[in-house]
């Protein structure tokens, strides 16, 4: 990969840049890579994300925490363009919702496109596709790849020699990620934690200027985590910004720049791991998960809840569509 | 099969469905009375033949035998008589003019041609031409024999208020019938995800069953409830031998669906042939009519709309209100939740599938009853309508089902006033097309959320 | 000999050709991307009519072939714009609705001049333009048994033209699974979020390919025609259902499932009637009944490969396209 002369290879210089913010919810840092403006998504009568203003510091391993249900997930999924917000700027009416990656406009862009701008992400539940070999899966990841149209993938050559760089980048990543013994094996074959490993490996087949991992030390085991944890630092020395999101504020302490804390689908707190973790907001929302109602936490939720959420999203549906 | 093997779990179930099969297929074998096959000799047009054809129907839609008609054209002369089934047709070399001529004197007593005696026809090689004599039974509305030679041609569509309010009383007749066998299709789709292709031929099950029990019994309401019953159980059984054991082997919806396509098949098939490809008539009494607003009904058509309108009531007060309800919309929201809840699902789903085969096999009854009879293939007709007025109304919740039935009957009905008699399926389609463009959610249906 | 020379006169004959060619369309619609087209019939009318009509309309074979595949690929945008950012069962409500609309829309007196309404169109309006291309001399020929006509109805041409489409749709399709297009094909049968997060659309991909599958169904609407009279009602429920049938049992997703599944289907049909009418006296199966017994078993057959061998007699279980 070619060095990026704006990305901040030295870590600890990164880290002295980041201690001189100032630590409140919003708060404007120097490199941005993702500006976030007023997303809102309502589910029924929820506001599952409500987010005034975000931005993420270009080279940092950022970890965006928050107890279950915060919208954390939601968050991704608007800004990765496989939602859309509440506000979007529509034909009837206008939202304000907007945000940019990399000094680009993507309100209201197609999950597809949100990749190609450099932005990739992984799922909470791994999308491994499990019918094809792990080197197709792979080489599905790679953006660069004429053959992809129609009439150039009829005629071999025009995409042949891409295929075999492909291939090469392909096998180069699966050996870092320990998984070249699998080359061809099922995807679907490979156990949970290689199937995580796959996943962040394909989103690394395009070099993405930024990977959002959706809770990627979800379901593994112990050992994996550690190993995982390293690849995510290594992601960033290698120039890649790292976005991601766990529930566990302990698994992130040691490898992440900056932590962002979501609750209710508002932004509560932001700063530097080991400050954040102390903030009285962010120990209230941990403890007060446990009493609230909230939206994700499924063993809450009755039938009853079930229902009058369903009433009010056929509600909220009926809006949105007049 | 393999006695030994069968402690396995996996064979275990495929016997299941072996059974299931078999179940099904003596179930629809023993209860139909085998009717004989038709023996009229049809002109098959080719490249060398025309057909010039028809059928005649007494005035309560009956086939009218032994009614003599004549040909005269081009080809020659030739007289014919009309079969059992009402069915004549004159087979020709020449393509041109042809006029048919009918004998009033052959026609069965108390039936009165009700427009012309003479009816001019262009056909050509290959092809078919049909002449109509509409009969009637009223002698002060008959035309006079010998009268003005009539061309055939569509009935004209011209817009008329009162016609229109007919054709609204009958859209509304129309989506209450399809709205019966729809609400069974949205709740099976709710609870198990299935989109049944088989669902209309539970409307033709209900329908034919309803023929057979009546020539067995000869009383209506009596062959009417036996004949919902049976659907009923056979919805039963198809859970039991057939739905559960695949949702339990882990088939994927899609597979499920293309099954359902298959049973539709199958008992499409088995009922031409016990039933043969006709029309099957009820064998009701002539009902009487009554007559408000200018609007005229049959009283089967009053009496379906009302036992329509209480079937779906009952359905929709049982959603709201009661336990089996509440579980069954419960499980519609989230099956792994309603079950971790001590919803009894598999139990659940099984009422779902008795109720809905039930209010299918009652709508079937009245089809049968309202227009004259029912074939084999009504129900497959009628299927896309059901699955327009689903979709329409959002997949999976009953009360859209309703509303999407009912919009749906108004518009197939509605439409002929206005189009060709041959488009009013194809206009309730297309709506549904259009729908899924402007919302695809349905009317009432519920946003997918993602991720 | 003479009962391998019926199973030759079926297995080359223009309606095994044109399933096959439609068959071979509706493997890249399911078995590749996992869209549950019912309509494939529609598809096939569609072609159909657009050639024979516009042949009719005296427009010479070239022309008359482009508007064919122009109206096939319109209909499958019509159809994949509503639907294809749906779940599956949309596109199955919608395609097999489209196809009966179409069907019931070719079958209207009110159109008897331009589609020969319910009697639909003689192939003698439309069959010229297309003997007219063959570089047979008149006269018959025999091979192996079956004689017919060089070039004009039934004939050797339109078998030899057929096969030839057979071959290069299978070779079209062997190309475009292997290439990097067919490879994300695959990936939006497997899961579409995550070929999404991958950068590609999704959409546009399914679009492709309904419309690609949808042109090779026209071509077997067009064959289907040939021989005969271009009829709305031979292309309809029962013809997509056959289809299903025969991609299932060839094999989805295999490149010479369709074909295989397409001989083996009519081949066996004919045995069955065959043997029915040979073995079960007229008293018990008539011969209408005979014809009913085999649906009666196409629909049980449907229903046990689906159930038993989802991956068909070419397929791979491990690679077998049910999802959802």
């Amino acid at each position: 990969m070619s060095k990026d002369p704006n990305y901040p290879y030295d870590r600890q210089k990164l880290r002295e840049t980041l201690n001189q913010l100032e630590q409140v919810p919003g708060v404007s840092k120097p490199d941005s890579i993702l500006t976030v403006d007023n997303i809102e998504r309502r589910f029924g009568g929820l506001n599952a994300v409500d987010v005034n203003h975000l931005e993420v510091q270009r080279g940092a391993i950022t970890a965006l925490i928050g107890p279950n249900g915060a919208g954390k997930t939601t968050f991704f999924n608007l800004i990765t363009g496989f939602d859309q917000p509440s506000n979007a700027p529509s034909l009837f009416g206008s939202g304000d919702a907007k945000w940019s990656f990399n000094g680009r406009d993507l309100g209201k862009t197609a999950a597809a496109k949100v990749a190609r701008a450099g932005m990739v992400r992984t799922f909470q539940l791994t999308k491994a596709l499990s019918r094809m070999t792990v080197l197709d899966n792979m080489l599905i990841g790679a953006n660069n790849q004429p053959g992809e149209n129609l009439f150039v993938g009829l005629i071999h050559p025009l995409w042949k020699q891409r295929e075999n760089e492909n291939i090469e980048k392909a096998k180069e990543l699966l050996v870092r990620f320990k998984l070249d013994e699998k080359i061809n094996d099922m995807a679907g074959d490979l156990s949970g934690g290689q199937k995580k490993l796959l996943e962040m490996a394909r989103a690394l087949m395009s070099d993405p200027a930024m990977i959002m991992l959706d809770e990627p030390m979800a379901g593994v085991n112990p050992a994996l985590t550690q190993s995982l944890l390293g690849h995510i630092q290594n992601l960033r020395d290698e120039g890649t910004t790292v976005l991601f999101v766990e529930h566990d504020m302990h698994m992130v302490r040691h490898i992440s720049d900056w932590v962002v804390v979501m609750a209710q689908g508002k932004l509560i707190a932001e700063g530097l791991p080991e400050d954040v973790m102390k903030s009285q907001a962010v120990v209230d929302a941990y403890l007060g998960a446990h009493h609230d109602r909230d939206l994700g936490d499924d063993a809450a939720l009755t039938t009853g809840i079930m229902t009058s959420i369903a009433n009010e999203a056929e509600l909220e549906a009926g809006r949105n569509n007049s | 099969m393999n006695l030994i093997s069968i402690s396995t779990a996996k064979r275990t179930k495929s016997v299941g469905i072996w059974l299931a099969l078999a179940t099904l297929l003596a179930l629809l074998t023993g209860v139909f009375s085998v009717h004989p096959a038709h023996a009229a000799e049809n002109c098959v047009p080719d490249s060398e033949t025309a057909c010039v054809e028809g059928i005649i129907r007494t005035s309560d839609k009956e086939p009218a035998a032994g009614v003599e008609l004549s040909l005269n054209g081009p080809s020659g002369e030739a007289t014919t008589l009309s079969g059992e089934d009402g069915r004549w047709s004159f087979p020709v070399n020449v393509p041109g003019s042809y006029e048919v001529t009918l004998n009033v004197e052959t026609l069965p007593e108390g039936q009165f041609i009700s427009q012309t005696d003479v009816r001019q026809i262009e056909v050509d090689l290959g092809k078919k031409g049909a002449a109509l004599f509409p009969l009637t039974a009223d002698e002060s509305a008959a035309a006079e024999a010998g009268g003005e030679v009539v061309s055939t041609s569509k009935g004209s569509n011209q817009f008329s208020w009162p016609r229109f309010w007919q054709q609204f009383v009958s859209g509304i007749r129309m989506g209450l019938l399809i709205a019966l066998a729809s609400v069974g299709l949205s709740l099976v789709f709710g609870t198990t995800g299935i989109s049944n292709f088989s669902q209309g031929e539970m409307v033709s099950f209900g329908g034919l069953l309803a023929a057979t029990f009546m020539t067995l019994i000869g009383n209506l309401i009596v062959a009417g409830i036996l004949a919902i019953l049976a659907a009923a159980l056979f919805g039963y059984f198809q859970d039991v031998l057939m739905w559960k054991p695949l949702r339990k082997r882990g088939l994927s919806l899609m597979q499920l669906m293309i099954v359902s396509i298959g049973l539709s098949i199958f008992m499409q098939f088995t009922f031409q042939f016990f039933y043969g490809g006709g029309v099957v008539s009820v064998g009701a009494p002539r009902p009487e009519t009554v007559e408000f607003w200018g609007i005229t009904l049959t009283t089967y058509s009053v009496f379906a709309m009302i036992v329509s309108i209480v079937a779906i009531g009952a359905v929709g007060y049982a959603l709201m209100y009661t336990r089996f309800g509440r579980a069954t919309r419960a499980i519609s929201d989230n099956p792994p939740l309603a079950k971790a809840s001590g919803i009894n699902v598999d139990k659940v789903i099984r009422i779902v599938w008795i109720v809905g085969s039930g209010l299918a096999g009652l709508a079937g009854v009245f089809f049968a009853l309202i227009f004259n009879g029912i074939t084999w293939f009504t129900g497959g007709q009628m299927l896309l309508l059901f699955f327009a007025a689903v979709t329409l109304g959002g997949l999976g919740t009953a009360f859209g089902a309703f509303v999407g039935s009912m919009i749906i009957g108004l518009v197939v009905e509605m439409t002929n006033i206005w189009l060709p008699g041959d488009l009013k399926f194809a206009t309730a389609l297309f709506i549904l097309i259009l729908i899924l463009l402007v919302r695809p959610q349905g009317l009432f249906g519920r946003k997918e959320r993602i991720g | 000999m003479d009962f391998l020379t019926t199973l030759l006169q079926v297995a080359i004959s223009p309606t095994t050709i044109a399933f096959a060619l439609a068959a071979i369309g509706l493997n890249i619609h399911f078995g590749y991307t996992g869209l549950m087209n019912m309509g494939q019939a529609g598809f096939m009318l569609v072609g159909g009519y657009g050639f024979g009509i516009s042949v009719a309309q005296g427009l010479g074979f070239w022309p008359a072939l482009l508007i064919s595949m122009l109206a096939t690929t319109l209909f499958a945008i019509l159809l994949g714009i509503p639907t294809l950012k749906l779940r599956g069962d949309y596109l199955a409500i919608v395609t097999i609705s489209a196809a009966e609309i179409f069907r019931m829309i070719g079958k209207m007196a009110m159109l008897q001049n331009v589609t020969g309404g319910p009697t639909g169109l003689p192939g003698r309006e439309f069959r010229t333009a297309f003997t007219g291309l063959s570089p047979l001399p008149d006269g018959q020929t025999t091979i192996l048994g079956l004689t017919y006509l060089n070039n004009g109805i039934d004939d050797w041409w339109t078998r030899l033209a057929g096969g030839f489409l057979v071959i290069l749709f299978i070779f079209i399709t062997w190309l475009l699974i292997r290439s990097p297009w067919g490879r994300v094909l695959k990936g939006i049968r497997e899961d579409e979020d995550a070929v999404r997060s991958l950068g590609k659309s999704a959409y546009s991909y399914k679009m492709q390919a309904l419309i690609i599958g949808g042109i090779m169904g026209g071509f077997g609407g067009i064959f289907l025609s040939l021989p005969g009279s271009l009829h709305p009602d031979a292309m309809g429920r029962p013809t997509t259902f056959n289809l299903w049938i025969i991609v299932l049992l060839g094999g989805a997703a295999t490149v010479f499932g369709p074909v295989l599944g397409a001989l083996i289907f009519f081949i066996t049909r004919i045995l069955i009637i065959t043997a029915a009418n040979a073995f079960i006296p007229d008293s018990m199966l008539g011969a209408q009944q005979t014809e009913q017994f085999a649906w009666l078993l196409i629909g049980l057959a449907l229903i046990f490969l689906v159930v038993f061998r989802p991956q068909g007699i070419l397929g791979d279980k491990k690679e077998l396209s049910f999802n959802v």
